[in-house]
């Protein structure tokens, strides 16, 4: 990897008339990275990554690609490519044309051409059907063409608009490890924006999570998953339970669970004390069943619903003395048994994956 | 049982399509009509070279007003489709049509007094000292046919023009500039063919009326600017020569149909062209130039082919080229976009 970062985003603000669509965007893209930019509808994630590409003029701040400010730069000069979430297929021409579109202005031959435009189908496993016409192809051939496409072009930085959305969810994980594999293999930057946070997990070496037109965390995906920096990040990535708690330094008393001395990166940046809230993940609880030895830690609690999904099972508990329910997943194992909706049981739990929030 | 929707075809449509037909094969008998089934009307029409002379102005007049329409059309269907907000698009599309509060005629009479000798066109060139004398070719002549038939027509042709750029995906304009091309070659590579369909909407809808338009050529043509439906007036009210009004009826709607067959199956062809080399500004200029070869042999053969192989041979060679070009391109050109 180079010394300076491929893409640097300084302050970058979008003002669509009064309607502020991105705030103060600051984050590094290394070359080679595969980053995403996850965030629900309207937080400005696509905004941000038609910026990249030189769709959209941003208002203040600055965007370089490789050291050099895009300001100005029209799309078509950018060392950008992009897969629109609508693929953008050219209707008119066939997979070969649509694939060979943008090597009118390459130096190459007419036969190197060929060449290159058979290559980079090889690549996304359509070899077969370069002569097929471009309305002729299914929702994942489209999205190939698009891929093959921008690749052919061998651009600094990929840029994924929701490429996967418009799959089925059989193809959209096919294609989630082959896009991982592609972007190994080519070793290009791949800048995604997606929706779903199981994609952004499964795919990227860091993920920037933004709501309103700002970054609120960016990490690598297990920190992001393990350590959300807020409520918000941790309800949007996953289930987290909430529990109502209170801090004096690093002791934390989770209501209906107890005390527990947590590690420094469990804890918010700032000092707490006093009110807060603890969050656990689902998987992180586990249902004790009869006759399974106690373990250190554990609350009695009570089965309000049973959700079962096949090789798991969800369960809504209430901890003893609480309002609220909590979330358990318990993987389905041979000899465990399914609780029915109000059994007595004992939850187990453990400190080392509690996050504390500020209040 | 019979629709009601069949029996206003029948009778608005068909018979009077039958009743012309049938008088074409007749002939007058000075007050009456000889109903004795004869092909001379159609002998006399096909080796006058009079009949052939206004026909082929017909044709070159409603092409020349297709091309004006649908290239002046075009930079005003493209102006509304992508540079008005979509909530005023309505509104633009609303004040196109306005011309059609005024009834046909009286545009007409108003493009001659726009072109008048003395009038505001040429006073105004006067005024500016851009002319020494008042311009006489700009009316009654084949000039005032087509620039009374341009605008005319001009909603005709912007109206289907706008739907087919409408209808484009604005997110392929995006890919194209994307994949490294500029604004014009966009254009030339993405919108231009996605909007061809709307302009052979277009060019269709413009050119099949003003072939056998009557009442422009009549009150701006001049001599110079009559065209076949003016002749065929001649003949059933002037000279009473129903039979032979009915076979230049017939023989105009043939040359239309004839025209468009062979002009819409040479568009395959000439895509084709365009496509083998890639599209682009290449495959335009290919395209182009094969069509105005295409069309030049046509024309020549229809204006001398009489003088080389006589009046009957050349009708068969025209048939023969026309013909064989249009079983070649079926047979060895694909079918392409657009649906033809």
């Amino acid at each position: 990897m180079s010394s300076t970062p491929l893409i640097q985003m300084q302050d970058v603000h979008k003002y669509y008339g009064a309607y502020h669509a991105l705030r103060g965007i600051t984050a590094e893209i290394a070359e080679g990275e595969f980053f995403s930019l996850l965030g629900p509808s309207g937080c400005g994630k696509t905004t941000l990554l038609r910026a990249i590409a030189g769709f959209e003029e941003i208002s203040s701040g600055a965007i370089l690609l490789n050291g050099a400010d895009m300001a100005g730069v029209p799309p078509n000069r950018r060392p950008t490519n992009m897969v629109f979430q609508s693929y953008a297929i050219f209707p008119h021409l066939s997979v070969e044309q649509n694939v060979g579109f943008g090597l009118r202005r390459s130096a190459l031959s007419v036969g190197e051409k060929t060449r290159a435009i058979g290559e980079a189908l090889e690549m996304v496993g359509l070899g077969h059907l370069g002569g097929r016409a471009a309305h002729a192809l299914s929702g994942g051939q489209r999205q190939r063409v698009a891929l093959a496409r921008a690749l052919i072009l061998k651009p600094k930085v990929l840029l994924l608009d929701e490429p996967l959305s418009a799959l089925d969810r059989k193809m959209r994980e096919d294609m989630q490890v082959e896009l991982m594999k592609l972007q190994r293999e080519v070793g290009i930057t791949f800048v995604l924006v997606t929706h779903d946070q199981e994609e952004a997990l499964v795919m990227s070496d860091r993920i920037a999570v933004m709501f309103e037109g700002e970054i609120a965390q960016l990490a690598d995906p297990e920190v992001l998953y393990r350590r959300p920096a807020t409520k918000r990040v941790a309800d949007f990535i996953g289930v987290m339970n909430f529990l109502p708690a209170t801090a004096s330094g690093r002791s934390v008393e989770a209501a209906g669970l107890g005390v527990a001395d947590l590690a420094a990166d469990q804890m918010p940046a700032g000092p707490v004390t006093g009110a807060c809230t603890v969050g656990l993940r689902p998987e992180t609880l586990s249902i004790l069943h009869d006759g399974e030895a106690s373990k250190a830690r554990e609350a009695s609690a009570q089965i309000e619903e049973v959700v079962y999904y096949g090789d798991m099972t969800y369960y809504d508990v209430r901890l003893d003395g609480m309002d609220t329910t909590m979330r358990i997943s318990m993987r389905n194992m041979v000899g465990r048994d399914v609780l029915d909706v109000g059994a007595r049981t004992r939850v187990a739990w453990d400190p080392r994956a509690m996050v504390v929030f500020p209040d | 049982m019979i629709s009601p929707p069949l029996i206003y075809a029948l009778l608005l449509l068909a018979v009077p399509l039958l009743t012309i037909i049938l008088f074409s094969f007749w002939t007058q008998n000075f007050l009456t009509i000889d109903r004795t089934f004869t092909v001379a009307n159609y002998a006399e029409a096909l080796t006058d070279p009079l009949y052939r002379e206004l026909m082929l102005r017909s044709l070159r007049i409603a092409g020349l007003v297709t091309a004006a329409t649908v290239l002046l059309a075009f930079p005003i269907a493209y102006f509304i489709s992508f540079h008005v907000t979509p909530e005023k698009k309505a509104l633009w599309i609303f004040l196109i049509t306005i011309p059609f509060w005024t009834s046909y005629l009286i545009r007409i009479f108003l493009w001659r007094v726009i072109l008048a000798y003395d009038g505001p066109v040429n006073g105004t060139l006067l005024e500016l000292g851009i002319i020494e004398e008042p311009l006489s070719w700009i009316l009654y002549n084949a000039n005032s046919v087509v620039i009374t038939l341009a605008h005319a027509f001009a909603p005709f042709a912007i109206l289907p023009i706008f739907v087919s750029l409408e209808k484009i995906d604005r997110s392929l304009l995006e890919a194209a500039r994307d994949l490294g091309e500029a604004t014009a070659m966009t254009f030339i590579r993405v919108t231009l063919p996605l909007a061809m369909p709307g302009v052979l909407a277009a060019v269709l809808i413009v050119f099949i009326p003003t072939v056998g338009d009557y009442v422009t050529p009549r009150l701006v043509g001049g001599s110079g600017g009559t065209m076949i439906a003016n002749m065929i007036y001649v003949q059933i009210f002037d000279l009473s020569n129903r039979p032979m009004g009915a076979t230049l009826a017939v023989l105009a709607m043939l040359t239309v149909t004839i025209t468009l067959a062979w002009f819409i199956l040479h568009i395959r062809f000439w895509v084709h062209l365009s496509d083998r080399v890639g599209g682009g500004v290449l495959g335009l200029a290919l395209a182009a130039v094969a069509a105005v070869i295409d069309i030049a042999i046509v024309r020549w053969v229809f204006l001398h082919g009489p003088d080389w192989f006589g009046p009957a041979g050349s009708l068969g060679v025209l048939a023969a080229i026309m013909g064989g070009g249009a079983i070649l391109i079926a047979w060895f050109v694909p079918k392409g976009r657009w649906g033809i």
